[in-house]
């Protein structure tokens, strides 16, 4: 370490920093917090397994016709040829060939590998739309509460502790089984009426959660003296909430909604289970693993769905505690 | 040059403290209790004191972050104290803050020209050239280089940041900036640059400042005159010159001695004022004069009768019942108008 007296004439005549570091003459090129964050997720291998793994899960279920198309059957396409008629299992077991990649259902022999694509469209759909709804629900209402404070946040905190409370699971349960009776006199019916109806429970119930996080992010953001800079220029409340504050919570927004996307796919999967999400025969991940139980001496049937809920769990999580580790160490600056 | 731009008469903001579920106010902190001065057209005033006094209360109730609890603020003839958001949105313009902290003031995900930018667009100004072209020349004017046009603040320097900050308080061409300590979160070195800015910036743009500090060495070189606050009083207002020679006020002269001597030599003819004890809580301020608690020379009246701020020389104005320094006739004054 130089002693602190050891300063040259020269150093002592550079008035400005900025003039002298621009005498360096080199293209200046900013660096946005984002892409910061974007080099730092960059280098944790885990994270971004995980997001590879995410992206090829939202492929597979955007090109799911395709995929089915040329590696397998139609999803409910009977295969009475690869039952075995006296164990009314599938042949050989598993029925795995290279025609029928996961094997086949006992019983009908439905193809298990274009079950197992086309139910990642059903999950992944449910999981992110209703992610979605939670995001933008709870970051209104926690910005709002947050910013405002007073008898605007006691209202919402209040309301937040209420839906906290709410037995989600029987409340799902119950709603889409009674909705379900008058279908016939509603605008939507069948397969489309019970997603919309997951979408909406799942991500209306879920909207607290984040919006804890948000509200508390934005009790700390607005005692910074940004917020007072804007304010003196006479920015309108709405300015502040959306131009000020909203853009310094897309690190907590992101990470939050990639790890509730994971929590949702398993709560749907718990629905379908339970038979209140999309009707046979639409396939779906926790739909076939109800069917799988009482198969239990054909372990294949429950593996795939098994796995492909697993994986995309896993891989949902890994993907969003690297991006959390990304993002959170700067977003205290 | 003496015609005032921002007069302040009996300024109060007392914030409320509350107890219990239906929020019952049982008490409230007297940040500012009744404080009037004047700022002339083209000055520069200082505020000094203690952590605590009711400076930075002040000035956000000057630029009227924060509403008084009594008293009038008036800008060019208009009162503003009382003034909704709404109708105070063209007059932000004429009035400006420089903020303490250059690391919270300004927004980590704005690139510099959308912070020195944003004057412009929340007050929806016309440029000539266009909003992109106006910044640059800002920056250009406080000494940053405009290519920085596109970067975040987190690229920059304690008092490169500074120096954005006071980019995005010109942008509008305002006539009374208010800077809250503006330089005491930044390095020595660099605090006398942005000190220099801002006179260089004053001479050329015709600026009145209010400049808030705890540091008595900066407000000496930048101010033409200097109010001392003690617990949301003005207890002392007078021209630099008078008030750093000649100090009136017992707690000038403490707050004087204890600016430290660069010089060794220096330091030996002068006594340094010790204060006794705390300052007392602003919850719950002692009566009378605020700082008879501390005061070697308290008597019986400080206890009892609030000492006005009065005129004892040209131009210098002392709350006090025994003030030091005070012109041959000095004290008669002061004894009529604390029995008046």
């Amino acid at each position: 370490m130089t002693a602190p007296l050891d300063v040259s004439g020269e150093e002592l005549r550079a008035t400005p920093e900025a003039v002298a570091e621009a005498a360096g003459g080199k293209a200046i090129q900013g660096r946005s917090l984002g892409q910061i964050a974007w080099m730092r997720l960059r280098r944790d291998k885990v994270a971004m397994t995980g997001g590879i793994v995410v992206i090829f899960l939202i492929l597979v279920a955007i090109f799911a016709p395709l995929i089915v198309d040329w590696f397998g059957h139609p999803p409910n396409e009977f295969h009475q040829e690869m039952i075995d008629t006296n164990t009314l299992g599938p042949k050989g077991g598993t029925g795995i060939t290279k025609d029928f990649l996961f094997g086949v259902e006992p019983v009908n022999g439905r193809d298990l590998f274009s079950r197992v694509v086309y139910g990642s469209r059903i999950s992944l759909l449910i999981a992110f739309l209703a992610t979605l709804l939670s995001v933008v629900i709870g970051t209104v209402m926690g910005i709002v509460a947050g910013y405002f404070g007073g008898w605007v946040d006691a209202v919402i905190s209040r309301l937040m502790d209420i839906f906290l409370a709410f037995p989600l699971l029987v409340f799902a349960l119950s709603l889409v089984g009674v909705l379900a009776q008058f279908e016939t006199n509603l605008a939507v019916q069948g397969d489309t009426l019970r997603i919309l109806l997951l979408i909406f429970v799942i991500g209306f119930f879920n909207w607290p959660y984040i919006g804890r996080i948000i509200r508390g992010q934005t009790l700390s953001l607005r005692e910074r003296e940004f917020v007072d800079a804007a304010r003196s220029l006479g920015a309108r409340g709405p300015y502040i909430l959306f131009r000020e504050i909203l853009p310094n919570l897309i690190a907590p927004i992101l990470i939050y909604a990639t790890l509730l996307i994971p929590s949702n796919v398993l709560f749907e999967a718990a629905l379908s289970f339970l038979g209140v999400s999309v009707q046979p025969p639409t396939a779906t991940w926790g739909g076939m693993l109800a069917a799988a139980v009482k198969f239990y001496t054909m372990p294949h049937f429950m593996f795939f769905p098994g796995m492909a809920i697993f994986i995309t769990v896993l891989a949902f999580n890994l993907f969003g505690d690297g991006l959390r580790d990304a993002l959170d160490p700067k977003s205290s600056r | 040059m003496s015609e005032a731009l921002l007069s302040v008469d009996g300024l109060q903001k007392h914030f409320p403290v509350t107890k219990g579920l239906l929020k019952r106010q049982v008490g409230a902190v007297k940040a500012v209790d009744g404080i009037s001065f004047e700022v002339r057209k083209g000055e520069t005033l200082g505020v000094v004191g203690e952590s605590g006094c009711g400076k930075t209360t002040t000035g956000r109730l000057i630029t009227r972050l924060i509403e008084p609890t009594g008293g009038k603020i008036v800008f060019e003839g208009r009162d503003i104290s009382h003034m909704s958001q709404g109708k105070l949105r063209p007059l932000r313009r004429d009035v400006q803050m420089i903020f303490q902290d250059p690391y919270s003031s300004l927004n980590p995900r704005h690139t510099v020209g959308a912070i020195v930018g944003a004057p412009f667009r929340i007050q929806g100004v016309q440029t000539e050239h266009g909003v992109k072209r106006a910044v640059q020349d800002i920056l250009a004017l406080v000494g940053l280089n405009p290519e920085h046009y596109n970067r975040y603040p987190h690229e920059f320097s304690g008092g490169q940041r500074q120096r954005i900050g006071i980019a995005r308080t010109l942008a509008l061409k305002p006539k009374l900036i208010v800077a809250d300590e503006p330089v005491s979160a930044l390095d020595v070195s660099i605090q006398a640059q942005v000190v220099n800015l801002l006179e260089d910036l004053q001479n050329e743009l015709d600026l009145t400042y209010v400049v808030i500090a705890h540091d008595l060495s900066v407000v000496r070189h930048i101010s033409d005159r200097v109010a001392v606050m003690y617990l949301g009083k003005i207890v002392e207002l007078a021209d630099q010159k008078d008030l750093y020679k000649s100090p009136m006020h017992p707690y000038t002269n403490a707050l004087l001695s204890a600016v430290p001597i660069p010089d060794v030599k220096g330091r030996q003819g002068r006594e340094r004022i010790r204060l006794q004890g705390d300052v007392p809580s602003p919850l719950n301020p002692p009566p009378a004069c605020r700082f008879h608690t501390r005061c070697w020379k308290a008597q019986e009246i400080c206890k009892q009768v609030e000492p006005p701020l009065v005129e004892l020389a040209t131009g210098h104005e002392v709350a006090c019942h025994f003030p030091e320094n005070a012109p041959a006739k000095g004290d008669a004054p002061a004894e009529a108008g604390a029995t008046a």
